[in-house]
């Protein structure tokens, strides 16, 4: 054990480790609109939009993450046409592709959590709601949001920590986040033990102040229903 | 139960046995994704010039070997943890890679150079053809600094923990943008795409890629060598197994005095690489 690198390597896996928690945030942040967009399109009567949202999540939740990031860094890049468009401003980027990626990837599983937490909502709520003669709007934000984020916290939670380690594949895409810098270092000084355990423990960190986050949002939001 | 008995004998004579088999043998780490040094072929099979050289060598030393394959960016790590006796992977020796491993003597050499695309600013600029970076001439400083100025704030592709990598960060090219890639095949995915303006490897590498690929990628800038390049390919060995590389020397040596080396150079280069 060569604990001198370990500490050597430590401040630039800290500076990393804010381009980690850059696509993390962003990635989340777009994640929770599509997958609340798709949510609602997926509990929508419209046979249409219905089946696209179903087919979304069920593509983008059966396919391995590095696949879909290879398909739109590599893939993408090799359409000719593509490379004139406006879009190759966006995807000429490793960093937005990355985003996109993860973006879509964690809009599926966020659809799939919201949507069965909407679907456990009582009946009973929604028409105590209509038999006040409530709008059907304040019904959505003030009794159906409310129970279905204290439905989806802990799995909502659950998605954040697993999204947290999926983005140690944007250093694939030559990004150099958390993992990408522990590769560097590790391809000049050949020591893989030391340099991985300081990143590991970086991520075990995040993921202990997540945990504790929603645990605490969990206690906010837990009134019983 | 006697034959079960029987059974769990032969079974333990058996291992023991294939145990007794495998100290002859060897296993040579490739990364089987840099041709023409090493690649696969459609079936997945393992080709290229270090893959026959190897079974060459291996002849010539009378080991069993086998050739198994292992990703770049963990080449080293894998020799020292035993997952393999000798690296064969267009691994040029360095000072660097001398610090954690030992070397056998160079077997073939290796010139490295830019690509851009057909088209690109930086095609066919005015350098001198060669640099040899162990002692700078004032002519290839020169070259150095048509290249610094051409490739300001270039983004440059290279394949991660290389000596190309090394070299375009050890500021002899000055200002460049350096985006480090797991595999070549990669690096010239991005060249192509036009994500980075230019890239740096082994000058066969590209040739190779464009011949098989149709791409226009064209070699631009003079080929590289010495200095942060180092000094040929070598077959990377544990510094624990001195008679494994005495072994390979004497192998090399008798290799290149039978014409096997420059023979296997030319069906896979086109030209004598060896040295």
């Amino acid at each position: 054990m060569d604990i001198e690198l370990m500490i050597n390597s430590f401040p630039k896996l800290l500076i990393a480790t804010i381009t980690t928690l850059k696509l993390l945030s962003l990635s989340l942040f777009f994640g929770l609109f599509i997958g609340l967009l798709f949510a609602i399109m997926r509990l929508s009567n419209n046979i249409f939009l219905n089946k696209f949202s179903y087919c979304y999540s069920y593509v983008f939740r059966g396919t391995p993450l590095l696949v879909q990031i290879f398909i739109i860094y590599f893939g993408l890049g090799q359409i000719e046409y593509l490379r004139s468009t406006i879009f190759w401003i966006i995807l000429r980027e490793p960093y937005w592709c990355a985003i996109i990626a993860f973006s879509l990837n964690t809009g599926a599983y966020t659809s799939e959590i919201l949507r069965s937490a909407f679907q456990t909502i009582k009946p009973g709520f929604i028409e105590a709601g209509k038999s006040l003669g409530i709008p059907k709007k304040i019904i959505f934000y003030k009794i159906q949001i409310p129970i279905a984020i204290k439905q989806s916290l802990p799995a909502y939670g659950n998605e954040i920590i697993l999204m947290l380690k999926g983005t140690s594949l944007a250093s694939t895409v030559t990004l150099m986040d958390l993992t990408g810098v522990a590769k560097y270092i590790i391809s000049t000084t050949f020591s893989p033990i030391e340099v991985f355990i300081v990143a590991g423990g970086i991520y075990l960190f995040m993921t202990f102040i997540v945990h504790n986050l929603i645990k605490l949002l969990e206690k906010k939001f837990g009134y019983q229903i | 139960m006697i034959k079960l008995k029987k059974f769990g004998l032969g079974l333990i004579i058996s291992l023991f046995l294939s145990l007794a088999a495998n100290a002859d043998q060897i296993k040579i780490g490739t990364e089987g994704a840099y041709p023409p040094w090493n690649s696969k072929d459609a079936s997945g099979n393992l080709i290229g010039f270090e893959v026959d050289l190897a079974k060459e060598l291996c002849k010539i030393m009378k080991h069993d070997c086998t050739i198994v394959e292992q990703d770049w960016d963990g080449m080293i790590p894998a020799l020292m943890s035993r997952k393999f006796d000798a690296i064969m992977a267009g691994m040029s020796i360095t000072d660097e890679r001398k610090k954690k491993i030992n070397f056998s003597q160079g077997y073939a050499d290796e010139v490295a150079s830019l690509a851009v695309m057909k088209g690109s600013k930086n095609e066919g600029l005015s350098t001198l053809s060669a640099v040899n970076l162990s002692e700078i001439s004032a002519d290839e400083q020169a070259t150095l600094d048509v290249l610094t100025k051409a490739f300001k704030g270039k983004t440059i592709g290279v394949q991660t923990a290389t000596i190309h990598q090394n070299f375009l960060e050890s500021g002899l090219m000055g200002d460049v943008k350096v985006r480090t890639y797991k595999t070549q095949d990669e690096v010239n995915l991005d060249l192509t795409a036009g994500r980075i303006d230019a890239a740096l490897a082994a000058a066969v590498a590209f040739s190779d890629y464009a011949e098989k690929s149709g791409k226009a990628v064209v070699l631009t800038g003079p080929t590289f060598a010495g200095g942060d390049f180092g000094n040929g390919v070598g077959v990377g060995i544990r510094k624990s197994d001195q008679k494994l590389i005495n072994d390979f020397n004497a192998a090399i040596d008798k290799a290149r005095d039978e014409g096997i080396i420059s023979k296997l150079a030319i069906k896979h280069f086109g030209f004598d690489a060896s040295m």
